[in-house]
């Protein structure tokens, strides 16, 4: 990538879209890293639930934590009503364990990792050992760009294999570390917030996650401390036939903030592969979190073999006055979008945002959208929700706005945008709308369109070709999106973009 | 340089014949101007040329350096060094104005085999250019043609000309809704892209423009043909009699 110059500052974000379309292949992620792993049996029950919990080094507390929700789980039913179609998963089918052999003895630096899994990460852009100093150009005109760190934690199937910068986050009274090891070495904090956002009965996937999750990433911001670098983990699911269940837990303590990306990946197989995924986020008073999220999981193939399953629950709780989260998700992935990241606002004048960009090709299906919860008086929320479809692909955004009793002057706005390319595939807008106050406001507003040919026949008689065209039109359809995303994911999103939809024109 | 040969052209969807046997050449170097009534098919020549889609050659041809102009993608036609200035710019929403035209210069440049320009380079390019026509930086970073006035859609249409240095350019009406001052940018910014490898050919229905673009030949356009060809004082003519004459002289 070339240094930033003020034409990116101005520009924002759309600037690497075109190169990208001509120099990638279409899954850029699609190699797999030959490692010798480590399974436990195919399958789930109280066994595998307790082997998990064993491989972790968990407290008994926490494997009865486990067992509870796996009972719990034994007598739930897979939810049926999003608008999906797949075949019936068998869960039993699946490994719930997986970790690269070179990880069965813990390492006690990065140093002592397989060299294999750092390239793996390193190919996936990602300097773990290095100090990741990110282009990060923030206002002003002709400045030169200040360097950004960011810390680190990657997950390689089930098990998180490094964190960086973790001395320096803990100067400033950051934690973050896997979840395993918060489990080990912070017990009070997990114990108190782990499931009081998603409670282990929440919905099926969740339960099961409850159950099974095997690693993720852990983030506690103490008050008032504003975490001096964005966080980022990133996932990756290598090995085949495993359902990856992390669990990610953020605290941001009063008055704190932290801004936190995740990123996620996984290889071309042509069989669909599990994912469920949990996320919690705790903000109390007058603290601030900024999730963003660019999933590119393997989507299938054009004629939809294969493709990540993902099922995702997560939830962010303003559980104090003024709170406030933001939501940003690019999803350009998986064979199943199954996902609604949400906001309960309880505290009085919290505040939830949520930017999202679906984009479904070929045969993908994508169920997604948030819900905003208005309990505090005077909460206010935002969505902003951008949906493109192409090839076969069917893209719904469902949405639910409630404004409680309680949740007196509170209000929202929800914009939701499809953009349409080719005539096969499918937007859908389910939006569902409760006010059960009368001094609330609740706005939507919702466009359909197709992609304009007079735009593209503009773009192309300016001598780009027609999928260059395309990017460009989609990435300024998704722009309020990308700018509410951090410069460096920016960048990577619209890149994504680009190749999301290679072969959606022609 | 461009050479169009008895072109015939109907619309696709409908059958309906707009260009009934069209001949015009411009040689490399010389500036020829359009001029005909509302309707005569100049704007389907200039996007036939371009290559947009929903128009049928039924018979005849083009040529652009004595390269097949019609078998070729818009893109390919633009990296051959045709450009069309619209008479109507398309807005795109959300996409810079500056990242629109760094895409533009790149993609000509990698499909013919150049260094793309580092952002730098463009930056220096674009600025000097811009302030020729009295482009602000303001206006650079807008959505592109986004909630620009007329005005400053045709200025961008010549910005986009001048800083892709094509060979053949086709501008259509982009005099129509300028003011004074505007047409007198839009003029230097066309007068200082003249030289003795690049043609234009300037479709309008004002003397006025030809005034400051100083054309070798006018052509007159009218129902799908061009119906008389002469030099600058043909537009004169126009100017002061109308169509009316001219063409019942042609018949
Ligand atoms: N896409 C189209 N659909 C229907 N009619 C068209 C279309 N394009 C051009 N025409 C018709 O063809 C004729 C020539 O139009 P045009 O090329 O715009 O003329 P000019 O630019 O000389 O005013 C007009 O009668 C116009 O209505
Ligand atoms: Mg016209």
């Amino acid at each position: 990538m070339t240094e930033p110059t003020d034409l990116d500052v101005r520009e924002g974000v759309d600037r690497e879209t075109v190169e990208t379309v001509q120099n990638m292949g279409s899954y850029k992620y699609g190699w797999d890293t030959e490692i010798e792993m480590e399974y436990a049996p195919k399958g789930v029950n109280e066994d595998i639930v307790r082997l998990i919990s064993e491989k972790n080094n968990e407290p008994e507390w926490m494997t009865e934590w486990r067992l509870e929700a796996y009972r719990r789980w034994v007598t739930m039913n897979e939810p049926k009503w999003a608008m999906l179609n797949y075949p019936e998963i068998d869960f039993q089918d699946q490994y719930y364990y997986a970790r690269p052999k070179s990880m069965e003895e813990k390492p006690k630096s990065l140093d002592e990792v397989d060299p294999k899994l750092l390239a793996t990460y390193e190919k996936l852009g990602i300097p773990l050992k290095e100090q990741m100093i990110l282009a990060g150009v923030e206002g002003a005109d002709e400045a030169p760009a200040e360097g950004r760190k960011v810390a680190v934690d990657a997950v390689f199937d089930s098990v998180s294999v490094g964190t960086t910068f973790k001395d320096e986050l803990a100067k400033a009274g950051v934690i973050f570390c896997s979840i395993s090891e918060a489990i080990r070495e912070h017990p009070e904090l997990v114990k108190k917030y782990l499931g009081s956002v998603v409670p282990q009965s929440d919905n099926f996937f969740a339960t099961l996650n409850s159950a099974v999750f095997s690693d993720g990433s852990f983030v506690y911001v103490p008050p008032g401390v504003t975490c001096p670098m964005e966080l980022s983990t990133y996932f990756r699911i290598n090995a085949e036939n495993t359902g990856q269940f992390e669990r990610t837990l953020i605290i941001a303590d009063k008055g704190s903030y932290v801004s936190y990306l995740e990123g996620c990946t996984a290889p071309q197989r042509d069989t669909n592969q599990l994912h469920a995924a949990v996320v919690e986020i705790v903000i109390l008073e007058d603290a601030e979190v900024k999730y963003s999220t660019v999933q590119n999981w393997f989507p299938g193939d054009e004629n939809g073999k294969g493709g990540i399953y993902n099922f995702v629950t997560k939830r962010a709780d303003c559980r104090e006055a003024r709170a406030k989260v933001m939501w940003t998700q690019v999803e350009t992935g998986s064979a199943i979008t199954w996902k609604y990241p949400s906001c309960i606002l309880r505290g009085d004048e919290s505040q939830g945002e949520f930017y999202s960009i679906a984009i479904a090709n070929n045969w993908q299906q994508a169920d997604t959208g948030t819900k905003m919860v208005h309990l505090g008086k005077n909460t206010r929320s935002r969505i902003v929700s951008k949906g493109i479809s192409a090839g076969q692909a069917q893209n719904t955004y469902r949405g639910l706005v409630s404004m409680h009793p309680r949740a007196s002057d509170s209000r929202n706005y929800t914009q939701c945008d499809s953009l349409l390319i080719g005539d096969k595939c499918g937007a859908h807008t389910v939006p569902y709308i409760e006010v059960k106050n009368t001094s609330s406001r609740v706005e939507h507003e919702a466009t359909t369109s197709k992609v304009d040919d007079d735009q593209l026949f503009y773009c192309r008689s300016r001598g780009m070709d027609e999928e260059e065209a395309v990017a460009l039109v989609v990435n300024g359809f998704c722009r309020e999106v990308l700018q509410a995303l951090p410069m460096e994911f920016a960048m990577e999103a619209q890149s994504l973009v680009a190749i999301s939809l290679e072969g959606s024109v022609g | 340089m461009l050479k169009i040969d008895n072109l015939h052209v109907k619309l696709e969807e409908e059958d309906k014949q707009i260009l009934k046997g069209l001949s015009l050449e411009v040689p490399a170097g010389e500036v020829h101007a359009i001029m005909g009534p509302n309707g005569s098919g100049k704007s389907t020549l200039s996007y036939v040329l371009s290559g947009r889609d929903g128009y049928e050659v039924t018979e005849g041809g083009a040529t652009l350096e004595g390269e097949d102009l019609l078998d070729m993608d818009p893109e390919e036609r633009a990296a051959a060094g045709l450009f069309l200035a619209f008479q109507y710019p398309v807005e795109i929403p959300g996409v810079g104005n500056m990242t629109f035209l760094r895409t533009a210069v790149n993609a000509q440049r990698k499909a013919r085999g150049e260094e793309e320009l580092s952002s730098g380079e463009f930056l220096k390019l674009v600025r000097a250019k811009a302030k020729d026509l009295q482009i602000d930086a303001e206006m650079l970073k807008r959505p592109v043609n986004v909630g620009f006035s007329g005005g400053e859609k045709k200025r961008n249409e010549i910005l986009q000309m001048a800083m892709l240095e094509p060979r053949m350019c086709i501008m259509d009406e982009t005099d129509s809704g300028l003011d004074v001052d505007a047409m007198r940018l839009v003029s230097d910014g066309v007068n200082a892209l003249r030289d003795a490898g690049r043609s234009f050919l300037v479709i309008t229905h004002y003397q006025r423009l030809l005034n400051h673009i100083k054309p070798d030949v006018v052509h007159i356009m009218s129902n799908g043909r061009i119906v008389k060809s002469g030099g600058p004082e043909l537009a004169l003519q126009v100017e002061e009699e109308g169509y009316g004459d001219l063409l019942a002289e042609a018949g």
